[in-house]
């Protein structure tokens, strides 16, 4: 539906893992997760993740109503009694979006780890191996990438009647693995000739203890990142299956209400609280998991931060905007570059500020 | 042109992964759907029809399975896709042939509409981060993780009414017969203007940030350095040295991600009532009407094959290195 969120895909390969975290010493380790938690993204994307995955535990026992249980209030906005309103047979929305919590973020997360797993198998073998085995895999993989995974999901699920979550998150896992298969493929191609990669080659180590012990840990950024635009995208397959109801028979989540909301015509009635709360969730959830998987880019490569007080006041008091990665020209008259061919060395940042 | 050709072999694989797919997809129902079907369409059904959907299910007897895929690709190549249970007795071909140009229209401009402008955009965030430019990113984030027909539903709810300029369903006025004259076309654009803006709205946070950080990577090449020591403007390294580097990945990107959005924009249809693929999709859930079901999603995946076909030719003219081989 959505394009994933990473770009680790895009980090020109060389780039990316090479800057990951070498696993060595525990205390080291430590201290290199702290920093991941330091950055505002991670911490905040962490932490309406976990709000989400506490609900998505106690969910169903804290609800105030029975998500299904009809009552004489019907579509009635917010109040005291009924905090998200009620839909057209009375039902309790707030416990409808309480209760579809559970099987969203189970499906979500599922879907994550299957589409992870085989994506790791796929894309490390074919990376790794090289050859026909990579050219077989990757065609694989690009087949399934430019199938339109959304309406094979649809043409499946409804085929096989009153699928189960379990299903449900079998399928959206088996067709959705291609685009993470194709980063680390990409990763694993530039990892395969580093030197550390040769030496344990050298020494005669396995293969498989190469892959498994040299290679993944040095994948792990993007193994992370790519886990994380696949629940993004499982959540979003999951509501967009419930909506269009072909999987009514698996109990309440966010996209069910929504199913309902617009088969009995909320938006006619004005009744917003219907449709408004279960969106609302899907987009923080889903911004909370774009958080988190920005903050895994920036750790990876530092230069993509956003940057703090780009401008600068010069000696000679007029601006200059500092900018990541690039050399300052101080402007585009003539002058500045005749001054800055006298002293190259003035171009530098360091030069400038031990010039001061 | 070897890589053309590579490119159009790989295609063509996918075309027929893709058709088996659909052969083999009926075949997963369990049971006998054929005798719910019967009972469910009382009557209305021929037994030219029963017959066809037995062959269609994998159910009929006589042939085997090879027999039964060969006949399949027969049917194809005459353009028969089976009769549809929704519009009985029209075709399902053209029932699809109908809809499809609303859907090629509305996604495929759209598209390529967010394309250029989250480029544009990312451009921009890219070479002057720390401006207010850093802003986008947070507000397109969400937009991007709210699913594309709630946006559609939302925007219903505000934008549209009884004195509002934007209708709220179809593709057209109904008071109009569907030709190429000034009463139409207006109509058609009106109708269209805000399903094509939702999409848009969440679509474009993708392009912005895959650009951003593609330009974020090329601008501390050493290129974009001698650019700027020759004291060319900045104008012309941004746009000329930097943007056309970066612009390379995000090409390949948008053929790759094709398919994800127009999974979401036929939701966007459903919402809206707009008479494209994705509206006739629901149509086709709703009656569990098994031929038309196939037959847009066979549509959809060879049309985002061409789409990709297409990108590929953008990609030839903007990579030289691609066409040095041939």
């Amino acid at each position: 539906m959505t394009i994933p969120t990473s770009s680790t895909a895009q980090v020109i390969p060389g780039q990316g893992a090479m800057a990951a975290p070498e696993a060595a010493k525990p205390a080291k380790a430590k201290r290199q997760r702290f920093l991941f938690l330091k950055n505002k993204k991670a911490a905040f994307g962490l932490i309406i993740l976990g709000i989400y995955v506490l609900f998505a535990i106690i969910g169903p026992w804290v609800t105030p109503y029975d998500p299904d249980a009809r009552s004489n209030d019907l579509i009635q906005p917010p109040s005291a009694e009924h905090w998200f309103g009620t839909t057209h047979l009375g039902q309790d929305v707030f416990s409808q979006v309480l209760d579809g919590t559970r099987p969203v973020v189970f499906v979500g997360f599922l879907a994550g780890a299957i589409a992870t797993v085989l994506s790791v198998i796929i894309g490390i073998t074919a990376g790794y191996l090289g050859g026909k085995t990579d050219d077989t895999l990757s065609a694989l993989s690009n087949v399934f990438l430019v199938i339109p995974a959304i309406p094979l999901m649809i043409i499946i699920t409804s085929v096989l009647d009153n699928a189960s979550n379990l299903l449900i998150a079998l399928i959206i896992g088996l067709t959705s693995w291609s685009w993470n298969a194709r980063v680390l493929r990409a990763q694993t191609l530039s990892l395969r000739r580093r030197d550390y990669i040769e030496a344990s080659r050298a020494t005669g180590e396995k293969t498989w203890r190469i892959i498994g012990f040299e290679l993944l840990p040095n994948l792990t950024a993007v193994i992370a990142s790519g886990f994380i635009g696949t629940v993004i995208f499982a959540v979003l397959s999951l509501i967009t299956l419930a909506f269009i109801g072909i999987v009514s028979a698996a109990g309440w989540n966010w996209g069910t209400i929504l199913f309902w909301a617009q088969g009995q015509q909320a938006l006619a009635q004005g009744a917003w609280w219907w449709f408004v709360p279960a969106g609302l969730a899907i987009a923080f959830l889903g911004t909370a998991l774009s958080l988190i998987n920005f903050a895994i880019d920036e750790f990876v490569s530092p230069r993509l931060r956003s940057a703090g007080k780009t401008k600068l006041k010069t000696a000679s008091g007029g601006t200059v905007r500092m900018r990541i990665g690039f050399t300052p020209v101080l402007d585009n008259s003539a002058e500045p570059h005749t001054r800055a061919q006298a002293h190259p060395d003035a171009m530098t940042p360091v030069a400038r500020e031990a010039a001061k | 042109m070897k890589y053309f050709l590579q490119r159009i072999a790989f295609y063509l694989f996918t075309a027929w992964a893709a058709i088996t797919l659909n052969f083999f997809i009926p075949r997963l129902v369990p049971g006998d759907p054929v005798q719910s079907l019967i009972a469910k369409f009382r009557g209305q059904l021929s037994t030219e029809a029963i017959n066809s959907l037995y062959v269609l299910f994998g159910l009929d007897d006589d042939k085997g399975l090879w027999q039964q895929y060969l006949d399949y690709w027969a049917q194809l190549f005459r353009g028969d896709l089976g009769l549809s249970f929704t519009f009985f007795p029209s075709p399902v071909s053209q029932i699809i042939g109908d809809a499809l140009p609303w859907t090629v229209l509305l996604v495929g401009i759209t598209t390529i509409i967010s394309f250029l402008i989250g480029t544009s955009l990312g451009v921009l965030a890219g070479w002057r981060r720390g401006s207010w430019t850093d802003g986008l990113l947070p507000v397109t984030t969400f937009f991007s993780s709210v699913p594309y027909f709630w946006l559609g539903i939302i925007a219903i709810y505000l934008l549209t009414g009884p004195d509002s300029f934007f209708p709220s369903s179809g593709g057209f006025d109904s008071s109009l017969v569907p030709a190429w004259d000034q009463y139409f076309i207006p109509s058609a654009l009106q109708h269209s203007l805000l399903p094509a803006l939702t999409i848009l709205i969440s679509s474009v946070s993708g392009w912005i940030l895959s650009m951003r950080n593609m330009m974020v990577t090329v601008s501390s090449e050493d290129y974009i350095t001698v650019a700027h020591a020759k004291g060319l403007s900045e104008r012309r390294v941004a746009v000329s040295y930097a943007a056309r580097n970066a612009l390379l990945p995000n090409i390949s990107g948008f053929a790759l991600s094709l398919g994800f959005i127009v999974g979401g924009t036929l939701l966007v249809e459903i919402v809206f009532s707009y008479p494209g693929l994705g509206f006739i999709l629901l149509q086709a859930l709703g009656a569990k009407d098994y031929p038309l079901m196939q037959g847009i999603f066979l549509v959809i995946t060879i049309s985002v094959l061409v789409a990709n076909l297409l990108a590929d030719l953008a990609y030839l003219l903007l990579d030289p290195r691609t066409r040095k081989e041939g």
